[in-house]
């Protein structure tokens, strides 16, 4: 008698896998966690990974000050559940400077962001990280690795990528080269809501729909979510209902009007709809290829 | 085949989205997941079926159709109609930087199964890239231009599918629009490739009809082509029997990753089931040391299983406590695979630096890590013709079949029989590149079956009644040197001692266990081989061994330190100039090889290595044979 796993059974297991490679290779892994929905799937296939045990590395945020309120209270939360430590980061230089997305456009994403992980990674000693990143996302990331070598300086070399041939991944490297590890690589972002449903998994209530305060800027529905929200002259907040697709710095990430409350819900609306996920993200919208660009300076 | 042409087109699922979003979620909760490979040029159509399945599996959200529409118009090759190759040509920027990109993977699914396509562009390259997308693919669709036939590169296609033992194969006839539909030109198509495709050991495949520009025969049974009575493209891609259920129904193999252990109370072993099923209660067994024990229990975060199958990532736990760890094989304990050092391999080699045979290299197969060396290849062969060349290395993109050795034995499968522990990468020690892929056929040890048979009762266990460290005092030098007489003298004392010990002598063994060896070289190093083995066995039963061999060649004397725990091997130097032992000549033999009567004599028409460095050295022309034992035993010294 054989037994059919489901699509998600064995997108778990090739990430469970993954994850235990590295743990079993590396000398000191971390997980960076941005309090998303990929980042609590990826909390949770760690915790199935090790289970009894927690799972043996730290979370990292690269905190940029400028996230959602709703954000920071489920960071500490989901850490303190899995029984991990959290290891919060902000580059010293962007507080300093009051680098912020309003006034200083991409420089504020490669400063607290590319910069700010950068010194993390090199701060602590971290050879390898677990970044949460779906080949499905962008065009460029189709053919983006598992195991994604970087230099010492965190440059990303596209001509010094290793083949990956079934599931044997080469972890060695040299003494000052990084990897950044993608187990949920073959995920698309319908596996991640069906997964989250399916396995109960607690994300921000930011991606349920909700009365929210809301400017339009350049087309795209911006949450006023704190007093730091510069507001133009005659400029008045409207209450809609609103949810988020993707969550990143507040005054960066478009909403979407909704009705979606549950996760049913907003999976339906999801199929339903006709605009891909990265839409709501102005960071994508910067250049062609940008993430590409991004990629290579280090941002993931 | 059944054919199914009035099926209606069952993954457009926009009304049960909308209807009943619950009943949505539990149908795709339940899907399969099929990873398939796409093999083809830019010309046969390869990134228009690729852009097709997307969109009619409703993968294209708006923005992005809506930027399709305009590139098609900006830059499409079909007038005003949606180019669908553009979906998934966005390499091109890449490609024009000459970036190498090997794989992108795509993603789609229907109501049935979730698919991952392996879509491998280029054609300098071409060799590594589906080499790397074949790997993980159940299915290779083999996409052919109607209007040309199978050409150079549908052969070279099929042979990577075959080598990379993918068993479900796809001849997608692509354009058929332009050839009007004409069955005739299909069907001489698809007789052509089967006689082609029976000749690399390919019996079965699905061919089809199909027009990716058009959209015949990819989700709907076309009206073009009446005379077709097999299942549409995706029907079949639905339906395709998957490597992972026929996995399941081999014997349990698991690679151990890594140990859990959060407190003494727990030791779970984790891995990824390769093959077979597993449940509590069930006899297993870890390879290489061949320990035994029962499954405990398969523990999850969900709670624990009462079964588990290939593909899934468990936790194990044994009844017993044996040793277990990262590069051990959890098997069936009546069923186990083969352990061995000496393989013959296919090889494909990926780097710009050619392989170097005889250099050693990482070898990485499951959670195995070992060093391994390869031979000169026997041949490589022309992935465009098939045909065996002769070769002394490898170079990118090369295919060979070459003998491989391991430092240290290795569990393994045939490639064919078991992906998992059959294929492996290699990497290069300095720069740590994936320098190449292989797969294993068969061991060329004649030992490969018979299982290392663990016993309760150690080696330590065995020296400790005796009170004494088990050693192997391997005395060298030439014919005549004194070895056998000096070794004696040595035994003696020992056993006065109250010593337990065994005198192995190179003349005795040759009446009996190497009665069928000669004095060529092969034989010698045999000889020394079985020897060797033999005195380690008498180690293990905790025996100090002393053997009188000349053992000529420095690399057997030291095959035989490296059997031998750290200090156990004592290389005794009995050093006599050959004009001094060959006037002695007790034995006459000297004479006799002087006259040419005896061939391959040492000292005479076969070379002696000296130790360089040897543990102890007693010169016979100065020492008595008393003497010298008097001074061995000094050395070995204390023997507890």
């Amino acid at each position: 008698m054989t037994r059919t796993l489901t699509h998600l059974e064995r997108l778990e297991a090739e990430a469970i896998q993954i994850m235990r490679e590295v743990v079993a290779e590396a000398e000191k892994p971390v997980m960076l966690y941005s309090v998303g929905k990929d980042s609590a799937v990826m909390l949770h296939l760690a915790r199935k990974a090790f289970y009894p045990s927690p799972p043996p590395f730290p979370l990292l945020h690269v905190d940029t000050t400028w996230k959602f309120k709703a954000m920071y209270a489920l960071r500490e939360k989901a850490a303190r559940d899995a029984g991990m430590e959290l290891i919060i980061h902000q580059n010293a230089e962007a507080i300093e400077r009051g680098i912020n997305p309003f006034d200083h456009g991409s420089l504020h994403t490669d400063m607290w962001k590319t910069q700010g992980l950068k010194q993390a990674l090199d701060k602590y000693g971290f050879d390898v990280a677990f970044g949460g990143a779906r080949r499905d996302e962008e065009k460029s990331r189709a053919k983006e690795r598992i195991f994604s070598f970087r230099t010492a300086t965190h440059g990303w070399d596209p001509k010094n990528q290793r083949p990956e041939l079934w599931n044997l991944y080469n972890a060695r490297k040299a003494k000052s080269e990084s990897i950044r590890v993608f187990p949920i690589s073959n995920w698309t972002e319908l596996d991640i809501w069906q997964y989250i449903h399916l396995e109960n998994i607690e994300i921000v209530p930011l991606y349920f729909s909700a009365p929210r305060p809301t400017v339009t800027r350049d087309g795209m529905l911006l949450m006023v979510d704190d007093e730091r929200f510069p507001l133009k002259d005659g400029e008045v907040p409207v209450e809609r209902s609103v949810r988020f697709r993707t969550l990143g710095c507040y005054p960066l990430t478009g909403a979407v009007e909704s009705t979606a409350k549950t996760l049913p819900e907003v999976i339906q609306e999801m199929l339903l709809t006709t605009t891909s996920e990265r839409q709501g993200r102005a960071i994508d919208h910067d250049q062609t290829a940008s993430m590409e660009k991004k990629k290579q300076e280090g941002y993931f | 085949m059944t054919a199914s042409p009035d099926s209606p087109a069952i993954y457009k699922t926009d009304d049960l989205i909308a209807s009943d979003i619950d009943a949505y979620l539990d149908v795709h909760q339940h899907k399969s997941l099929l990873r398939f490979i796409t093999c083809g040029s830019v010309d046969d159509g390869k990134s228009t079926l690729i852009g097709r399945l997307l969109y009619d599996s409703k993968m294209i959200f708006e923005d992005q159709l809506a930027t399709l529409e305009s590139d098609s118009k900006r830059m499409g090759t079909q007038g005003q109609e949606i180019d669908f190759a553009l979906l998934v040509d966005g390499l091109a920027a890449e490609r024009e930087q000459g970036i190498t990109i090997d794989v992108a993977y795509r993603f789609f699914a229907t109501e049935k199964r979730k698919f991952i396509v392996a879509d491998c562009p280029g054609h300098e390259q071409y060799t590594r890239n589906m080499v790397t997308g074949a790997s993980t693919a159940d299915l290779a669709v083999i996409l052919i231009d109607a209007r040309k036939g199978v050409l150079v590169q549908t052969r070279r296609h099929s042979y990577l599918a075959k080598l990379l033992g993918i068993r479900n194969i796809v001849l997608a006839v692509n354009k058929m629009d332009l050839i009007d539909y004409d069955q005739a030109k299909y069907e001489a198509i698809v007789t052509e490739y089967s006689q082609f495709a029976a000749s690399i050991g390919i019996n079965e495949f699905t061919p089809m009809p199909i027009s990716g520009f058009k959209g015949d025969n990819i989700t709907d049974t076309s009206v073009n082509t009446p005379w077709y009575t097999g299942m549409p493209l995706m029907a079949h891609l639905e339906t395709v029997v998957l490597d992972n259920e026929a996995d399941q129904t081999k014997p349990l193999r698991m690679a151990v990753q890594w140990v859990n252990r959060p407190n003494l109370d727990f030791r779970g072993f984790c891995g990824q089931i390769a093959t077979g099923t597993v449940h509590p209660g069930d006899a297993i067994r870890v390879l290489p040391s061949g320990k035994t024990s029962t499954i405990s229990k398969i523990v999850t975060m969900d709670g624990e299983l009462e079964e588990a199958v290939a593909g899934q990532s468990v936790t194990l736990c044994f009844e017993d406590e044996i040793d277990c760890s990262r590069g051990d094989v959890i098997v069936a304990a009546d069923n186990p695979p083969e352990v061995s050092d000496q393989f013959e391999s296919t090889i494909v080699w990926m780097a710009d630096d050619a392989l170097i045979p005889g250099r050693a290299y990482w070898l990485k197969l499951g959670t195995q890590m070992v060093s391994a060396t390869v031979q000169a290849p026997k041949y490589t062969v022309n992935v465009n013709s098939m045909e065996h060349m002769a070769a002394k290395t490898l170079e990118l993109n090369a295919i060979g079949v070459a003998e491989i050795s391991t430092d240290k034995p290795i569990v393994f499968a045939p490639y064919a029989e078991n992906h998992a522990l059959g294929g492996f990468i290699l990497i290069d020690k300095i720069s740590n590149a994936t320098v190449a892929a292989g797969m294993l056929h068969f061991s060329l040890r004649r030992a490969q079956n018979v299982h290392w048979q663990a016993t309760d009762v150690s080696r330590e266990a065995h020296a400790m009644l005796k009170n004494q460290k088990p050693k192997i005092l391997w005395f060298t030098g030439l014919s005549g040197s004194g070895k056998s007489t000096i070794a004696n003298e040595v035994e003696k004392a020992l056993h006065l001692m109250n010593r337990h010990t065994f005198l192995l002598d190179g003349d005795n063994v040759r009446h009996g266990l190497n009665k069928d060896l000669g004095f060529t070289e092969t034989d010698r190093i045999e000889n020394i081989r079985r020897v060797g083995e033999v005195a380690k066995l008498m180690a293990d039963a905790g025996l100090i061994v002393l053997t009188a061999f000349i053992s000529p060649f420095r690399a057997e004397r030291d095959m035989v330190r490296a059997m031998l725990p750290e200090g156990e091997f004592v290389e005794i130097f009995v050093d006599t100039p050959l004009e001094i032992a060959e006037a002695r000549d007790v034995k006459g033999l000297y004479k006799k090889a002087r006259a040419g009567q005896l061939k391959n004599f040492t000292g005479i028409d076969s070379p002696y290595e000296p130790p360089e460095n040897p543990d102890i050295r007693v010169n016979t022309v100065e020492m008595s044979p008393a003497e010298a034992a008097e001074h061995i035993v000094r050395q070995l010294m204390p023997l507890k």
